[in-house]
């Protein structure tokens, strides 16, 4: 038994490495055929970063990491969550603007304008669960209409509420007071930048998600209804209740991304806000097999990856955007390398079955061979 | 599928749903009797609010724009899911099919452009397909990597390729040569007098004639005959027989002799050139150039215009033209059409809401309706426009509500988005 346990981990591991690698020989590929300099593009990926990069590459995966985490929930039960880009939009407007009418002193008021970003996510989620579960409409659909629909609603809602900063034209939502910002810790030695104080957040998010995921039996339900809705129906679970309840809580997790960008560094909703975390999300739980440490470790890469693709267009003359690129053909691999190991997992275990059965059935015959 | 968004309009409540004569049982009729429906109601209420763009020739030849490259995209689609496989990377197919386009156009004339931008598509669609149907990934993932791809590539290329040309920079193209296009000669003129004068119905009429009539470019021309040829051959000819097969039960079909992996590639391979069509229709036709985020979401609208047609072309033709013309309004003269709009959707809901009641005795979607377009007519008489970024959302918010009211009447291909494996069938 522990052999086959053994097995799947170390194929477990195997599966990425072999997805960094083709990443690499087709990146490679591709900017040979081009004419590229594929040396300096690599001495650029693959340089080691300074403190102050560092320091962004923690804070970038801190954000990915959350992002990542809600739509694993999705994905646990089969949903595709493509809105988390939408409910992320919506739940950080919300925060804004509640943080930022300082009601509440200080640390009060951080904590319940992050209750207001995951009602107001999972209030967003909760429009294409209940189309899903009352209209039969496919979440994948809802989800990108949704998306467009929170772009739209929100940039409208911002002109209603805007402040202008005084000499640029940038607006936002006002600034939240200074008692409820959040300065960030010098973690990294020689940094002069600091690491976002919600990495606690994200901590206590991937626990929970952990805990009720792994550890209770609304987890269990879930997993059950993801892995076979029949088998789930027949043991007692609600399927409907549990796609809404999901759904919602994928939203409300989704709310909670741009919390440590709010608190620790923008401060307020505007032209800053960066959009396409969520389909980020989407590749970082498909990299970390949608596990709270496996994510923690694609949220790292990733980040990595965007960071220092920033020097690309300095160093090699290639556009930063080839990362995407990378990303995407690891993402490619990784599903590919995890289907093949899946299946290589199977005929393994089916041979040493297989194996085990002969050698029974040879035993039985040679017990009856010697007492005729 | 559209018999259940377009009826409501006319102006009886229930229009097609008991006497379905004769007449009107014949498909053409009732398409027929649709179009001069929504052309009799779009005509009142331009005369009713008095947004006289709400259906001018232009506001028409505007939406042909838009609703094309939707139209295309939706295509691909359709190709795809019919075989089986769930195609969520359009867009990025349809991003790698506008750099390319423009990349062919500028060396070698618009013609090749054209091609160049379904080979665009095709390099996409033969990695979903390796993916997909060899690899056994899961569609939907492959299809989001894959517009993470598409988005990448487009941009390396195009700071690599058109960065120093003249008018190139790393996030646009030179300006291209417009793709050709042709007119009806001889009537345009008269139909624009006609319609200038603002009669009920005969200037509508005038419009919508002159709108499809006058500067229509080929690649509009070329759409139009690739929807009657997938028609043909999906529904009319065995190769068509065997690929929906393979969609509906490839483990039945793989019994019959059809070769599943074969089929599913072909049909993704096509679905990509068509979606890398639309994309040359938007750097070739819809402008003149290549543009960083050009494609602005336009693949998933084709994919929610295909779910909306019902998996059928002349359907998804009806959802690419609703989509394509909510857009044009909105562009053109943005509030103040959509405003008027307001006013449609809230006749339609007290409808639905009145029908829900008495008719269905449902009290809860009754009411719901009720007073939604309550609060959308308070909303039409208290402002007189819709902000902009408000009347952006229509045509996303109409997909919701039309899928929302007509989902339990649509059919997907029955094994639409499940991994097949030769060999493990059921």
């Amino acid at each position: 038994m522990s052999n086959a346990k053994l097995r799947r981990a170390l194929l477990s591991i195997a599966a990425p490495i072999l997805a960094l690698f083709v990443a690499f020989l087709l990146t490679s590929l591709v900017l040979m055929a081009l004419g590229d300099p594929v040396k300096d593009v690599w001495i650029t990926m693959l340089s080691k970063p300074k403190p102050r990069q560092i320091t962004n590459i923690v804070n970038g995966a801190i954000v990915l990491y959350l992002s990542a985490i809600a739509v694993a929930v999705g994905f646990k039960m089969n949903l595709f969550n493509i809105g988390v880009d939408g409910q992320y939009r919506v739940g950080s407007f919300a925060a804004a603007l509640f943080a930022g009418q300082a009601w509440l002193p200080g640390v009060l008021n951080i904590l319940v304008a992050i209750v207001v970003a995951m009602v107001a996510g999972g209030f967003w989620a909760s429009i294409a669960a209940y189309l899903k579960v009352k209209r039969g409409v496919s979440e994948v659909i809802s989800t990108i209409m949704l998306n467009a629909i929170a772009t739209g609603v929100v940039s409208w809602l911002l002109l209603k509420v805007a402040v202008r900063t005084a000499g640029s034209n940038a607006i936002g939502t006002k600034t939240i007071p200074e008692s409820s910002q959040l300065e960030g810790w010098k973690l990294i030695p020689g940094a002069s930048n600091r690491i976002y104080s919600l990495l606690l957040l994200a901590i206590l998010v991937g626990l929970l998600y952990w805990f009720v995921l792994g550890k209770t039996r609304f987890g269990f339900d879930l997993r059950a209804t993801g892995s076979s809705e029949t088998a789930a129906v027949a043991s007692g679970v609600k399927v409907k209740r549990m796609v809404m309840t999901s759904m919602i809580a994928s939203g409300a997790l989704a709310g909670l991304i741009g919390m440590p960008l709010l608190f620790g560094q923008d401060h307020s909703y505007g032209t800053t806000f960066q959009s396409g975390l969520g389909f980020a999300g989407i590749g970082i739980a498909l990299l970390g097999r949608n596990h709270p440490v496996g994510i923690a470790f694609a949220a790292l890469l990733w980040s990595y990856l965007d960071t220092q693709a920033n020097g690309l267009q300095i160093r090699a003359g290639v556009a930063p955007e080839l990362v995407y690129i990378i990303q995407g053909i690891i993402l490619f691999a990784v599903v590919i390398a995890y289907e093949g190991t899946r299946r290589l997992d199977i005929r393994l275990e089916q041979q040493r079955v297989a194996g085990e059965l002969a050698a029974q059935r040879a035993a039985v015959r040679d017990q009856e061979g010697a007492v005729a | 599928m559209s018999t259940v968004v377009t009826p409501t309009p006319t102006p009886t409540p229930r229009p097609t749903a008991p006497t379905r004569g004769s007449f009107l049982a014949n498909p053409w009729a009732r398409w027929g009797m649709i179009v001069l429906g929504a052309i009799i109601l779009m005509s009142a209420l331009r005369v009713i609010t008095g947004a006289n763009d709400l259906d001018s020739s232009g506001a028409i030849a505007a939406a042909f724009g838009l609703a094309v490259p939707i139209a295309l995209a939706g295509l691909g689609g359709l190709w795809c899911e019919r075989a089986g496989v769930v195609n969520i990377g359009l867009e990025g197919m349809m991003i790698l099919g506008t750099w390319s386009s423009a990349f062919c156009a500028y060396h070698w004339g618009p013609w090749v452009g054209i091609l160049g931008g379904a080979l665009g598509g095709l390099v996409g669609g033969l990695i979903h397909a390796i993916a997909t149907v060899y690899f056994g990934v899961d569609h939907i993932v492959s299809g989001v990597a894959l517009n993470i791809i598409g988005l990448g590539v487009a941009k390396y290329l195009a700071s690599r390729f058109f960065t120093g040309l003249p008018g190139g920079g790393p996030t646009q193209s030179p300006p291209l040569e417009y793709a050709p296009s042709l007119s009806l000669p001889g009537i345009g003129d008269p139909l624009l007098t006609l319609e200038r004068k603002h009669i009920f119905f005969v200037s509508d009429l005038a419009a919508i004639v002159r709108g499809l009539t006058t500067n229509v470019s080929v690649l509009t021309l070329i759409t139009l005959g690739l929807f009657i040829a997938t028609w043909y051959v999906l529904w009319r000819t065995a190769f068509g027989l065997r690929l929906r097969s393979v969609g509906e039960s490839p483990a039945a079909a793989e019994s019959l002799g059809v070769n599943v992996y074969k089929y599913k590639f072909l049909a993704v391979l096509a679905s990509g050139s068509l979606a890398g069509l639309g994309g040359a229709f938007l750097t070739l036709v819809a402008s003149n150039l290549f543009r960083d985020g050009q494609t602005g979401g336009r693949g998933y609208i084709g994919l929610a215009a295909m779910i909306f047609g019902n998996w059928r072309p002349g359907g998804l033709l009806a959802g690419s033209a609703l989509f394509g013309y909510t857009d044009a309004i909105r562009l053109r003269a943005g509030g103040q059409s959509v405003h008027a709009v307001l006013l449609l959707v809230a006749v339609l809901l007290l409808l639905i809401g009145l029908w829900q009641l008495f008719r269905r005795g449902r009290v809860v979607q009754g009411v719901l309706a009720l007073v939604v377009a309550g609060l959308t007519a308070w909303w039409y008489f208290a402002a007189d426009t819709v902000p902009n970024e408000l009347a952006g959302t229509l045509p996303y918010v109409t997909t919701l509500l039309v899928l929302a009211f007509a989902a339990q009447r649509l059919r997907m291909p029955a094994a639409d988005g499940l991994v097949y494996r030769k060999g493990e069938g059921h």
